[in-house]
């Protein structure tokens, strides 16, 4: 089989970004910022050539880790979702970086900055390696990885309250390694197998001949459950916000965009290549899947409307993201999982972009995150404030934007599966809606307000990294509203891929 | 009606009463603190508004603990038969789920066990012609799935840097002076951890060069016989835990230097990633990588597991050491 050097993209990504990681345990904070600016620009543009690749038409491929075939052999594996997948994240993490570089050398020990990187790089290598692993022990393995760097992401900057939530984050964060990997046992010992193809083989012929039902069904289970906890599905989300809410905005950003969407697509992947479809839609746990992301949608939102913190707030809104997701896996349709990985790319930027501009906006008024304070933030920063109003407006769904789309996916998905599933998921999304509109408005009017009387915004030296990065998640935002359909046909077609 | 006053007042009031406060007392000073009062009226209000005052402090004081009675006592004694109920509940569930898949499992040893599969035929029959190793398991993780024990070589590497993150004091290496931190751990140290004892120094003496030596040896005859990078470097970094032990930091210092550390780490890392990347690179792109196997049973053979051995081997030292050493004092 002869192979185009474009197909070595997924090895490239992965080791360029493991690499960048190790290099930046030896070099000073200020060249190992830049050194993982230089791997995420990088592994973006690397992705893009291999979009491009798949778009001229040609299938997915598998790529061998080393000389030896598959079952015996690593091999990872690459398609068009990976591919856009892959590029959405490294443009994240890139634009991340830049946006919270300034801060991240503020409040981060200057003798201890590029560990931050390390974290940095190696939680981006993570997410390659999730995104085009074919093999669960080399998922897990990753899980690993990217469980310490988030760890050592939120407690880099060091005070009580991240010194907490590091904490209770790697009690939550460690149970839910723990229940996968006990599913990922599991699957082994009834499978014989770790390789992704084979074990969905196998299972499929156990299922059809009604063999070993229960451990599949504890298998599903484990996994929903283990890989629910580690991206903070609703009833366990509660190490989210401090954890969210207090790290760097740099950490913050990745933390949310990044870490929580790799456990989804970790899970999705799990779901399609590993179960199968068929097996998952016809178990029940998918329906707790379901129920749970429902009643996120609704906590979430109202648990931001109440915190007085502008970034606990954008937090717990991710409580409420992620239940969208979890509620468009949980339908049970083919369409159900377009549009819930189009709310997760979607989420991701938005997310990520809400986080850079808010810690620019509280900057921008005396450091305080308090909503009197932050009036008339949005005149003081102006490209912070377009920025915040853009991934808000994105998050809440006004036509044009990434979030009307993924709604209106998400409710055809709901009318496509049809029945009382279809009631509540239309009721929760319009209600959903409603709540986000109040909290996200409530900011955008908080911060186009003339400031309170007496109060003096400090001068801040403006950052224009952190413009350029704000302006970059600007365009994201916009863009993945814009380029919905390709971006939707991509996802079928790599959804299509995945069989 | 008040839906919609509250709706507003959410919208546009984001001041919470502190707020209000804080601004209402910082504002300009009201009217009739401006108007001309005698020292009567004066010392009259002041006497008021202490009483009020007095009243109000007692009133909360009381309220507090009315209500702190009950949470501190009988709320919180609940809560916590509450929690320890629901906690044994979810135990139990999970407890018998997990029971009942146990039993529907295939048979703990069994020969027909679906793990007894090509995969491990492979590993056993053509291990020692494929990998050149005469230890399958050195050839199934240095070899074949070389990557996933690059990831796992990986997690080493990112736990001591995350330690390293949160446990390192003062700056890395620098003749500068000892920041306060740096001095109280030192004191710690000295005052809780053994010193010059004479037994542990004399068993450390005659231990020490024996267990290095049996480290390296099971590293580099990894192999060939049971052992190899992971277990092999846990035996060395206990050699030389046990001698910082037994010696101090003083004299680990003198050879093991935290910029030790950090090339110890870095180097094999990285020539574990050159080493892979070229394997993995070729064997991808279906090009022969040109490694000799060499004959399997020598010592020099194998291939790049040799190589590879060491690296791991030397990772796992240097971090078992620094988790040692950061949680002890916070540096080398």
């Amino acid at each position: 089989m002869h192979m185009q050097f474009v197909q070595n993209v997924p090895f490239f990504s992965i080791m360029v970004c493991m690499v960048s990681g190790i290099v930046s345990s030896m070099l000073p904070g200020r060249v190992a910022k830049w050194i993982t600016v230089a791997a995420s620009a990088l592994v973006a543009a690397m992705n893009g050539f291999l979009v491009s690749f798949f778009a001229q038409g040609n299938s997915s491929y598998v790529y061998l880790m080393g000389h030896f075939p598959a079952p015996w052999g690593n091999e990872i594996r690459a398609g068009m979702l990976e591919a856009v997948l892959a590029v959405c994240f490294a443009l994240i993490m890139l634009f991340s970086i830049l946006g919270g570089m300034k801060k991240m050398t503020e409040q981060v020990d200057k003798n201890k900055t590029h560990l931050v990187c390390v974290m940095l790089d190696l939680v981006l290598a993570a997410m390659m390696s999730m995104i085009y692993t074919n093999d669960l022990f080399t998922a897990y393995v990753f899980i690993e990885i990217m469980t310490l760097a988030s760890c050592a992401l939120i407690m880099s900057r060091q005070n009580g309250r991240t010194m907490v939530s590091a904490m209770r984050y790697m009690i939550m964060s460690l149970l839910g390694s723990g229940l996968t990997l006990l599913a990922i046992t599991l699957i082994y010992n009834i499978t014989g197998h770790l390789l992704m193809e084979n074990i969905k083989e196998t299972l499929g012929v156990m299922y059809a001949s009604g063999e070993y039902t229960t451990p599949i069904t504890v298998i599903i289970g484990l996994f929903f459950a283990g890989l629910g906890l580690k991206s903070a599905l609703y009833p366990f989300h509660t190490w989210l916000p401090d954890a969210y809410g207090y790290s760097t905005p740099s950490a913050s950003a990745a933390l949310s965009s990044i870490v929580s969407k790799a456990y989804i697509i970790l899970l999705i992947k799990i779901m399609y290549r590993v179960i199968g479809v068929n097996i998952v839609m016809a178990n029940n746990a998918l329906k707790l899947a379901f129920v749970f992301g429902v009643i996120g949608m609704i906590m979430g939102s109202v648990n931001a409307i109440g915190s007085h913190d502008l970034r606990r707030m954008i937090a717990f809104s991710s409580v409420a993201q992620i239940g969208y997701i979890y509620a468009g896996l949980g339908l049970g349709v083919q369409a159900g999982y377009v549009a819930a990985v189009y709310h997760m790319i979607m989420h991701a930027f938005a997310k990520s972009a809400l986080f850079i501009s808010a810690s620019a906006l509280s900057d921008a008024s005396g450091n305080s995150k308090r909503f009197s304070d932050l009036r008339g933030a949005g005149f003081r920063e102006k490209v912070a404030g377009v920025c915040f109003c853009v991934s808000a407006m994105s998050l809440v769904g006004v036509p044009v934007l990434g979030g009307f789309i993924s709604k209106l996916f998400l409710s055809d998905a709901a009318i496509t599966h049809g029945g009382i599933t279809m009631w509540v998921m239309l009721i929760v999304l319009a209600v959903s809606t409603l709540l986000n509109v109040l909290y996200l408005m409530k900011t955008i009017i908080t911060l186009y307000r003339p400031a309170r009387e007496g109060f003096c915004a400090p001068e801040v030296k403006r950052s224009r990294l952190a413009d350029f990065a704000m302006c970059g998640f600007i365009v994201l935002n916009v863009l993945v509203g814009l380029l919905a359909e390709p971006l939707m046909q991509a996802i079928r077609l790599g959804l299509v891929m995945f069989d | 009606m008040s839906l919609i006053k509250k709706l507003e007042s959410y919208l546009y009031d984001d001041d919470s009463a502190l707020d209000r406060e804080i601004e209402h007392s910082l504002g300009e000073p009201s009217e009739r603190m401006q108007r001309e009062i005698s020292p009567e009226t004066f010392a009259r209000r002041e006497q008021q508004v202490d009483d009020l005052r007095h009243a109000l402090l007692e009133e909360e004081h009381e309220q507090y603990l009315r209500m702190h009675q009950w949470s501190v006592t009988k709320g919180a004694k609940w809560l916590k038969r509450l929690y320890r109920a629901m906690a044994v509940c979810m135990l139990a569930v999970m407890g018998v789920f997990l029971l009942q898949t146990v039993v529907a499992l295939p048979p703990f040893g069994a020969a027909d066990n679906p793990y007894n599969n090509e995969v491990s035929q492979r590993y056993i029959e053509q291990g020692i012609p494929e990998t050149g190793a005469i230890n399958f398991v050195a050839g199934m993780i240095l070899d074949y799935r070389a990557f996933d024990t690059f990831g796992e070589s990986t997690v080493l590497f990112v736990a001591a840097s995350s330690v390293l993150l949160l446990l390192k004091l003062g700056d890395h290496g620098k003749n500068e002076k000892p920041t306060q931190a740096m001095l109280e751990a030192e004191w710690d140290d000295r005052h809780y951890e053994p010193k010059n004892d004479e037994i542990l120094q004399f068993a450390a003496k005659i231990l020490v060069p024996v267990v290095l030596l049996y480290g390296i040896y099971v590293v580099l005859n990894g192999h060939l016989s049971p052992g190899g990078g992971f277990s092999g470097g846990a035996i060395m970094g206990a050699a030389l835990i046990l001698y910082l032990n037994a010696f101090g930091f003083e004299k680990t210092g003198r050879f093991f230097t935290f910029k030790l550390f950090r090339w110890a780490t870095f180097l094999p890392l990285m020539t574990y990633a050159g080493l892979k990347s070229y394997s993995f690179f070729t064997g991808a792109n279906h090009i022969d990588s040109g490694i000799p196997l060499g004959t399997p049973g020598a010592i020099l053979s194998s291939g790049l597991i040799l190589p590879l051995n060491i690296c791991v081997g030397l990772i796992v030292m240097c971090t078992m050491y620094a988790f040692y050493t950061l949680f002890r004092k916070g540096g080398m």
